[in-house]
C-alpha cells in the first residue's frame, strides 16, 4: 500500500508544483455594475465587509442546474478562494446569501429564517433566471416568483443557469464595490 | 408468475399507449393485479401516478413493460403499497396533487403539500382552496433506550438541494432516518398541461437540472411514441452524445465528492478539473455547458458546432488518461477503502423490491440498465456492468466502469455521426407515448398523451430518484452518523427530481 501510494501520488504531486496552474485567469466586473452596487452600499449605509465574503447558498426551488454551476466556480479552475470568497455552512457566518430558484411556497418560510440568521451587514444575490423573477415556473401555484417576493434583492445574476464565470464576476463585483467605497 | 400478471392486465380495454400499452382495469381486475404483485416477486412497480380521473401504474415483469390503469370515481382506489412498499410516496403525492385517495393505503401523511399553497388538490378536477395554517410534519416514532432526534435541514450546510432529514440516533448509530421531502415543489405537471410538445420539453429538460438531457430525451421519446415518430439517426446519435457527455460528467462529479466526503481532497480536485474539461467541450459543441434544451421532441435543436468533434475528443482524451491513474490513487489508500468498503449496504432484496435502477439498484446486483432493455437506438444493447457489495465502494466502482464506457461510446459516436435530417415536424394529432431513457442515475421514465390538437392532456415525469430516496433511509440504518453525507453522495438521488 505504501509503495503504491509513494509510486503514484508524491511525483504527480510534484510535477504539479512546477507545472503552470489549472486556474483560469479571473474575470473583470463591469464597472457600471461595481458602481451601481457601490450606490446601493452607501445608500444603505452599511459598513464596509473587508475584502473578503462569506457566501451561504440557498436553494429556494432551484431545478439543481444552478447549484451545478455554483459547485463549479468551486473547482481548481475557477477556484474561489483565491479572491477571498468561500461558502460557510451556517448562515450566521455569512455575508452573501446566494439564492436560487423561483422561491417555491414550500421555501418561503426555509429562506426567510436563513436571512434572519445571517448578520447585517449582507448581500442578498439571486442567481438565475427563476431566482430573477421565477422564470419558466412564473405563474404557477407553487411558486411566489422570484427571491425579491420575499427579500429586497442587491444583485441579480441571470441565465438558465449562469455560468461559474458569470457567477464568478457578480462576487467579484461586490468585493469591488465594498473595496472602493 | 409473470405471466399470471401479464394475463390479468391484459384482460383491460387498451388505451392505444406506444410502445409500450396501457390496460384500464376495472375495480375487481384492480384489485386482482394487487394480489398478484404481492405474490410475484420479479414484478418491478416503476411508477404510479394519476390524472384527474384514473390512476396509472407502470409495471415491468421480465421482459414487458406495461401501464395498469383503473378510474377513481368518488377519489379512491385500492392501495398498492401493501404489496409494494416502494408506492408509498407516489401513494402520498397522487393524493396532494390529484386528492385520490389510497384505501389500505401503509402511510396516508401529506408528502409534497406542506400546506402553504393556496389550494388543495392542484391538479385535481376542482381544486379546493385552502387558507389553513400549514400544519406541523409528522414523523414515525422510535421507541428505546437513549433515543434521541436530529433534525437537519431544509437548509444545509453545503451547497445541496433542501429537503429536511429526521435522524433517531442511538450513541453514533443511526436508528432511522426518515426524509421529508418536497421543498422544491414548482409545480412541474401543472405548467406542462395545455402545452404544445415543444413548450413543455423545456419544463422536462427542468425537472432535475443534472439530468437535463436524459429527461428531455425520455420526454420527447414519449411523445414521438404516441405520434408515431421516428426521429432521424443523426439526431439519435448527438442524444446519445450529450447524454454520454452528461452522465460522464455526473459520475466524475460524485466520484469526486465521494472521495472527497471519505477525506481525500485531491481526488475531488483532479476530478472537478476534468469535469470542467467536458462541461466547457459541451459548450463548444452544442452552446450550453449542460445542454439544457438541445433535446426536442422530433429531433435535436441545433447541430454538433465545426469545433465541437475536436472539443469533445480532446476533453475524453484527457479523462481517459487521467482515470485509471485516479483510481489507482484511490486504490492505493487504505484509509479511502476504511471509509467506503462495508459503509452504506444496500441488500439486493431491498434493489429489486424498489425496483432501484442506476448505478445504486447495479451496485446491489440489479441489472436493469434502460440502455440495455427495453434498449433504445442508437445504443446497442450491452449487459451492465453489475457489482453484489452494495456499499459506498461498490457505487463508486461502478461508476468509475460507467464513466469507462462512456467515453468509449462518445468516442464511437463521435467517429460514425450519421449524416442528414436533425429534426422532423411534429404533426399535429392526439397520442399517447411512454419514454425511457437512462440517465446517470437510473432510468428517467415519461409518459404523455396529447390531446388532437397536439397539446398535453395529462404527463408524468418520474426521476429515477423517487426508487432510491427510500433506499437511502435503508442504508444509513446502523451506521454512523458521520458517514450519512458519504452514504447521500454514494447514492446521490435528486431532490428537485421527485418534488416535481
Ligand atoms: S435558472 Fe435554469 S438552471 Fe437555474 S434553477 Fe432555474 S431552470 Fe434550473
Amino acid at each position: 500500500m505504501r509503495e503504491g501510494w509513494r509510486r503514484l501520488l508524491w511525483p504527480r504531486l510534484a510535477r504539479a508544483l512546477v507545472s503552470p496552474p489549472l486556474t483560469d485567469a479571473p474575470p473583470v466586473p463591469p464597472e457600471e455594475l461595481v458602481q451601481a452596487l457601490m450606490a446601493r452600499l452607501e445608500a444603505a449605509a452599511q459598513a464596509r465587509l473587508g475584502r473578503s465574503l462569506a457566501i451561504r447558498q440557498v436553494d429556494a426551488g432551484s431545478c439543481n442546474g444552478c447549484e451545478l454551476e455554483i459547485s463549479a466556480m468551486q473547482n481548481v479552475v475557477y477556484d474561489l478562494e483565491r479572491f477571498g470568497l468561500r461558502f460557510v455552512a451556517s448562515p450566521r457566518h455569512a455575508d452573501v446569501l446566494l439564492v436560487t430558484g423561483p422561491l417555491t411556497r414550500n421555501m418561503r418560510e426555509a429562506l426567510l429564517r436563513t436571512a434572519e440568521c445571517t448578520p447585517e451587514p449582507k448581500w442578498v444575490v439571486a442567481a438565475g433566471d427563476c431566482a430573477v423573477d421565477g422564470g419558466i415556473f412564473k405563474g404557477s401555484y407553487a411558486v411566489e416568483g422570484g427571491i425579491e417576493a420575499a427579500l429586497p434583492v442587491d444583485l441579480l445574476i441571470p441565465g438558465c443557469p449562469p455560468t461559474p464565470a458569470q457567477l464568478l464576476e457578480g462576487m467579484l463585483a461586490l468585493l469591488e464595490a465594498q473595496g472602493g467605497g | 408468475m409473470s405471466e399470471v400478471l401479464l394475463r390479468l392486465v391484459r384482460h383491460g380495454q387498451e388505451q392505444g399507449c406506444r410502445p409500450h400499452q396501457r390496460h384500464l382495469l376495472d375495480r375487481g381486475q384492480w384489485a386482482a393485479l394487487i394480489a398478484a404483485i404481492g405474490e410475484d416477486e420479479g414484478v418491478a412497480l416503476l411508477g404510479l401516478w394519476a390524472d384527474p380521473a384514473q390512476v396509472h401504474a407502470a409495471l415491468m415483469a421480465g421482459e414487458a413493460i406495461l401501464i395498469a390503469s383503473c378510474a377513481v370515481p368518488e377519489g379512491r382506489y385500492a392501495a398498492l403499497s401493501p404489496a409494494r412498499p416502494g408506492a408509498v410516496r407516489f401513494e402520498r403525492m397522487i393524493r396532494d396533487l390529484w386528492g385520490h385517495v389510497a384505501e389500505g393505503g401503509l402511510d396516508q401523511r401529506p408528502w409534497l403539500d406542506h400546506g402553504r399553497w393556496p389550494l388543495t388538490g392542484p391538479l385535481a378536477a376542482r381544486p379546493a382552496p385552502h387558507a389553513m395554517p400549514p400544519p406541523q410534519p409528522v414523523f414515525l416514532p422510535v421507541e428505546g433506550e437513549g433515543i434521541h432526534q436530529i433534525p437537519v435541514g431544509p437548509v444545509h450546510a453545503g451547497v445541496i438541494e433542501p429537503g429536511h432529514f429526521r435522524f433517531h440516533v442511538q450513541g453514533e448509530a443511526v436508528v432511522r432516518l426518515e426524509a421529508r421531502l418536497g421543498y422544491l415543489h414548482k409545480g412541474h405537471i401543472g405548467l406542462m398541461l395545455g402545452k404544445s410538445a415543444q413548450v413543455a420539453a423545456r419544463f422536462a429538460a427542468r425537472l432535475s437540472g443534472d439530468s437535463t438531457v436524459a429527461h428531455g430525451w425520455a420526454f420527447a421519446q414519449a411523445v414521438e411514441a404516441a405520434l408515431g415518430l421516428e426521429p432521424p439517426p443523426r439526431a439519435l446519435a448527438l442524444r446519445a452524445l450529450m447524454a454520454e457527455l452528461e452522465r460522464l460528467h455526473n459520475h466524475l462529479n460524485d466520484w469526486g465528492a465521494i472521495c472527497n466526503d471519505a477525506g481525500f481532497a485531491w481526488l475531488h480536485a483532479r476530478a472537478g478539473a476534468l469535469r470542467e474539461a467536458v462541461l466547457r467541450a459541451a459548450a463548444i459543441a452544442f452552446g450550453h455547458r449542460l445542454m439544457m434544451d438541445r433535446v426536442m421532441p422530433g429531433g435535436v435543436t441545433d447541430d454538433l458546432m465545426p469545433a465541437g468533434a475536436a472539443a469533445i475528443g480532446a476533453a475524453l482524451d484527457a479523462v481517459a488518461a487521467e482515470l485509471p491513474r485516479l483510481g489507482a490513487v484511490c486504490d492505493s489508500h487504505a484509509s479511502l477503502a476504511d471509509r467506503m468498503v462495508g459503509t452504506g449496504v444496500i441488500a439486493p432484496s431491498l434493489v429489486h423490491a424498489f425496483a432501484a435502477g442506476g448505478v445504486t439498484g447495479r451496485a446491489s446486483g440489479r441489472g436493469f440498465d434502460a440502455r440495455h432493455r427495453p434498449g433504445y437506438p442508437p445504443y446497442v444493447p450491452t449487459e451492465p456492468a453489475v457489482l453484489e457489495a452494495g456499499d459506498v465502494d461498490a457505487r463508486a466502482r461502478l461508476r468509475m466502469t460507467e464513466m469507462e464506457g462512456s467515453v468509449r461510446l462518445a468516442r464511437g459516436l463521435i467517429e460514425a455521426l450519421p449524416p442528414g435530417e436533425l429534426t422532423l415536424p411534429l404533426p399535429q394529432r392526439g397520442g399517447e407515448g411512454l419514454g425511457l431513457v437512462e440517465g446517470f442515475r437510473g432510468e428517467c421514465l415519461h409518459w404523455v398523451a396529447l390531446d388532437e390538437g397536439g397539446l398535453v392532456r395529462a404527463v408524468f415525469p418520474r426521476d429515477p430518484s423517487w426508487l432510491l430516496w427510500p433506499l437511502l433511509e435503508a442504508a444509513i440504518e446502523g451506521n454512523i452518523l458521520a458517514d450519512f453525507p458519504l452514504i447521500n453522495k454514494s447514492i446521490n438521488a435528486s431532490y428537485s427530481g421527485v418534488d416535481l
